[in-house]
């Protein structure tokens, strides 16, 4: 088995959204190669524990489980630890606007490493040819310049005045604007876009991913948007998000290596690519080794 | 026997019928994954399969014809080379470093493509391979070590007939050669060849599936019962150190290459053609717009603009106007060189590139300027992009690369001998109002530049959508200035009397500086200014360019302030 860094082992790591876990009901999956199982007990709340011979759908009383992992639910996912985790998740303030339409929006398997899917939702260029029509299409392919730093307070990758020419930004839009992304990366595996909200050009459309590190090179993605969109019904916004991953997932899966490299010698970066060179070179300075090829030292 | 990631024999990985009209095959060969595509000219490439930006398998790419587009972000590679021709992100830019995928010798022979981990062993028939009319089986992939494949394929041989084991993990007995293909360690192909062609092709192919798929069943079987083979381990070479930082946009300084003049001939009154052929193998990648630098028999450097289409690297085809009253160059090259003769010309560098991501493109060409636009309008014209040609000569004549020019699908209209005061409406109506994504590119007479130049700007077009190129400065330059040049990165100070350009002054005091035109034409001598005044006397830079002040050429530029300090 992989050894799991110690950067990773203890972070909080997303599992499942939470009112997908059935109470009483045994729900499994994957973490950093450990077999977990879940459940939520009568009063809602989910309890999560290193699987043994449980299998999916039994029945149980959580009271039974006695050697339970530690539990954090936030932003509609249930998230645990291998290890020590801070008290908190990382902050998405715009969670908790009252107006806002918060949803999960599924999890998807991807057979590819949690970092390379983090660094396909920072990339821009790949809109036109992987979310044609919908995200960018030729001849818009440009990826103008654009600020990325490492933010030391915060300890996050931040990507800012990020502008593409979209035809169709997000299900509320009807013509092609050129939009503006804000990125962040505020956890190895999870990141948080902010984009122009076509109904409210003061607000902004946001939309997260959480990766949740299966093995070193599988991972689920799960997704969750809170949108300003008071015409579209919540079953047209997940699809529409679905859509996107469904054009990136065979893309992610024919990633080689499915690693991350993080030696700047593996792969070519151009001037578009700074938000992925600032993430590789934030997991090498962290000391993260799950899911990368880590620079040779 | 166990494989090796560099043996260097040479298998079959394909046959021909896997590699139809711009189809892009997902080949095997020890441990490694390759991309393997035909282009429209019929040359087999055989590739990682891989794409040095993003490692997304080029095997779901998309076949252009001459070029390979990636899925994931577009980038182009072109045939032969493998070299990074186009990156949709960064669309003006021409890819200035040497962006190059991993290439395996390859050779397409008996109806089977063949290919190699490396280059150490030429491509040798096998014994018996010449004079026959080779029919190829149906692969059959087998999970089993090559070697036992190769042991259960000999035992397939008739008792009064033992098999013949061949060089190269190959077997024959009869008329059938079986030839099994590497995989991995545990993982083969069986590819049959039978020295004639069948009677009945659908009946004999029946015939050997179901050997084949029994012997398939028994090693499978088998193999099952083994531990499984450690898998090769191959490994992705690194990039070279340069290209692993971000990239400003720069000018490559390529090695000079001897090429051989395979053809000359009279294009058209007054301009001559040369195929320039590598003397073995293909020339580098160049992207359309771009132009070699001819190192001429008397000391002289011109410089020429590629005609060729995307993936063409046998050779390229240049252009030379033949000047009456011509001193130097072209003079040189028309009079004295003669087909076999051989050149020396420097790698392609691209102060024109082309985007190819415009709605509308439009090409405008005066005289010899056809060169580089000709160059354009074929990569254009198989990505099936839209584009105009407007090509501008004094007389039918005159039109050079006519037959090229009559093989395009796009719009291509010659103007011939119109009066002065047409051109310029002729130029007016073929540009017609600007709107987003619409880019003009226009090479010939200086005249005709600013023609096309301040007709554009009239009609609403950007300084970013006009795109020129200059064969020679016509300015008269004023050298009378004097001031000092103070050089940041070699910690130097010198001074630059009226007289001397400032990279005379640089070379005298021991400088090496790149250069090539001399006249502020080429884009050789960029350098970033840091500090002062220029004073741009070149016509190389436009004019937001020049009214940065962040960068001049050397060759001819000074300053108006008393210092300059410059990036060198």
């Amino acid at each position: 088995m992989p050894s799991i860094d110690p950067i990773t082992r203890d972070l909080w790591q997303v599992i499942a959204a939470t009112d997908e876990v059935p109470v009483g009901l045994v729900e499994i999956t994957t973490l950093l190669d450990v077999r977990l199982a879940l459940t939520r007990d009568n009063d809602g709340n989910p309890v999560v524990w290193r699987r043994t011979d449980e299998e999916q759908g039994d029945e149980i009383d959580p009271e039974t489980v006695l050697d339970r992992l530690p539990v954090i639910t936030g932003y509609g996912y249930i998230w645990t630890s291998l290890g020590t985790p801070p008290k908190e998740l990382f902050p998405i303030p715009e969670y908790a606007e009252a107006d806002r339409k918060n949803m999960s929006c599924g999890s998807i398997g991807l057979a590819v490493s949690a970092p390379r899917a983090v660094e396909n939702f920072l990339d821009m260029g790949h809109f036109p040819y992987v979310h044609t029509d919908i995200l960018g299409a030729e001849p818009h392919t440009e990826v103008k310049e654009y600020d990325v730093e490492v933010s030391e307070e915060r300890d996050e990758v931040l990507a800012t005045r990020c502008k593409f020419i979209q035809p169709r930004a997000a299900k509320s839009a009807t013509e092609a604007m050129e939009v503006e992304y804000v990125y962040r990366v505020p956890h190895p595996f999870c990141s948080v876009l902010y984009k122009s909200c076509p109904e409210d050009e003061n607000r902004r459309d946001v939309i997260a991913i959480f990766l949740q590190p299966m093995t070193e090179e599988r991972c689920r993605a799960h997704l969750l948007q809170s949108m300003i969109d008071s015409t579209s019904t919540i079953t047209d916004l997940r699809r529409f998000q679905q859509t996107i991953f469904g054009q990136d997932k065979p893309i992610l899966e024919n990633q080689y290596p499915k690693r991350l490299p993080l030696d700047p010698r593996a792969e070519t970066p151009i001037r578009a690519d700074k938000s992925a060179i600032a993430y590789r070179r934030w997991l090498s300075q962290k000391g993260i080794t799950y899911g990368v090829i880590p620079m040779a030292s | 026997m166990t494989l090796s990631l560099s043996d260097p024999t040479w298998y079959p990985i394909a046959s021909s019928d896997d590699l139809p009209f711009r189809h892009v095959y997902q080949g095997q060969l020890l441990g490694r994954e390759l991309a393997v595509w035909r282009a429209d000219d019929g040359n087999v490439n055989v590739w990682e399969n891989r794409c040095l930006h993003r490692g997304v398998r080029l095997s779901i790419g998309i076949n252009e014809g001459g070029e390979l587009k990636c899925q994931y972000h577009g980038w182009r590679y072109a045939n032969r080379s493998a070299g990074c021709t186009y990156i949709p992100a960064h669309p003006a830019d021409a890819p200035a470093r040497r962006i190059q995928n991993r290439t395996y010798p390859v050779r397409e022979a008996y109806g089977l493509i063949w290919s190699a981990a490396n280059d150490e062993q030429a491509f040798r028939p096998f014994a018996g391979a010449e004079g026959h009319d080779w029919f190829a089986l149906r692969p059959m992939p087998v999970n089993a070590a090559p070697e036992d494949v190769l042991a259960a394929l000999a035992g397939l041989a008739p008792d009064d007939q033992p098999a013949d084991l061949l060089p190269g993990l190959a077997v024959r007995f009869g008329g059938t050669w079986y030839f099994v293909q590497p995989v991995d360690a545990g993982r083969a192909v069986i590819r049959g060849l039978l020295r004639e062609q069948p009677a009945d092709a659908v009946a004999t192919l029946r015939h050997y599936n179901e050997t084949l798929s029994k012997l398939r069943d028994r090693l499978e079987r088998a193999a099952a019962r083994k531990p499984a083979p450690e898998p090769l381990q191959p490994t992705f070479e690194k990039l070279s150190a340069d290209l692993a930082t971000m990239p400003d946009i720069a000018i490559p300084r390529g090695n000079t290459i001897t090429v051989v003049v395979r053809r000359k001939w009279t294009s058209a009154d007054g301009v001559i053609g040369f195929e320039l052929a590598a003397r073995n193998g293909h020339l580098p990648t160049f992207q359309p717009g771009a132009h070699i630098d001819l190192h001429l028999p008397n000391g002289m450097t011109r410089q020429y603009s590629i005609t060729n289409g995307p993936g063409e690297l046998m050779s390229y085809i240049i252009g030379v106007k033949q000047e009456s009253a011509s001193k130097g160059g072209s003079k040189v090259l028309v009079e004295t060189v003669r087909e076999g003769d051989l050149l020396s010309i420097s790698e392609p560098r691209n102060n024109f590139p082309l985007r190819r991501d415009a709605v509308r493109t439009v090409l405008i060409a005066g005289g010899i300027g056809i060169t580089p636009l000709l160059s354009m309008a074929r990569f254009l014209d198989k990505s099936a992009l839209p584009y105009e040609l407007h090509y501008f000569t004094r007389a039918g004549e005159q039109v050079a690369f006519r037959g090229d020019l009559e093989a395009l699908h796009g719009k291509v209209i010659l103007h011939t001998g119109l009066p002065r005061a047409e051109i310029g409406t002729t130029i007016a109506s073929a540009l017609g109002q600007w709107s987003m994504a619409q880019h003009v590119y226009v090479c010939g007479p200086g005249p005709m530049l600013e023609t096309v130049r301040d007709t554009a700007t009239a009609q609403g077009w950007p300084e970013e959508s006009i795109h020129f190129e200059y064969f020679r400065n016509d300015k008269v330059i004023d050298n009378s200035s004097a001031f000092d040049v103070e050089l940041a990165r070699s910690a130097m100070t010198l001074h630059v009397p009226s007289g001397k350009t400032i990279m005379e002054v640089m070379r005298d005091a021991g400088l090496t500086v790149p250069s090539s035109c001399e006249q502020g034409a080429c884009g050789t001598c960029l350098t970033t200014v840091i500090e002062g005044e220029v004073d741009h006397q070149d016509v190389y830079l436009n004019r937001s360019e020049k009214a940065s002040n962040t960068c001049m050429m050397t060759c001819v530029s000074r300053a108006k302030s008393a210092r300059l300090v410059l990036d060198i």
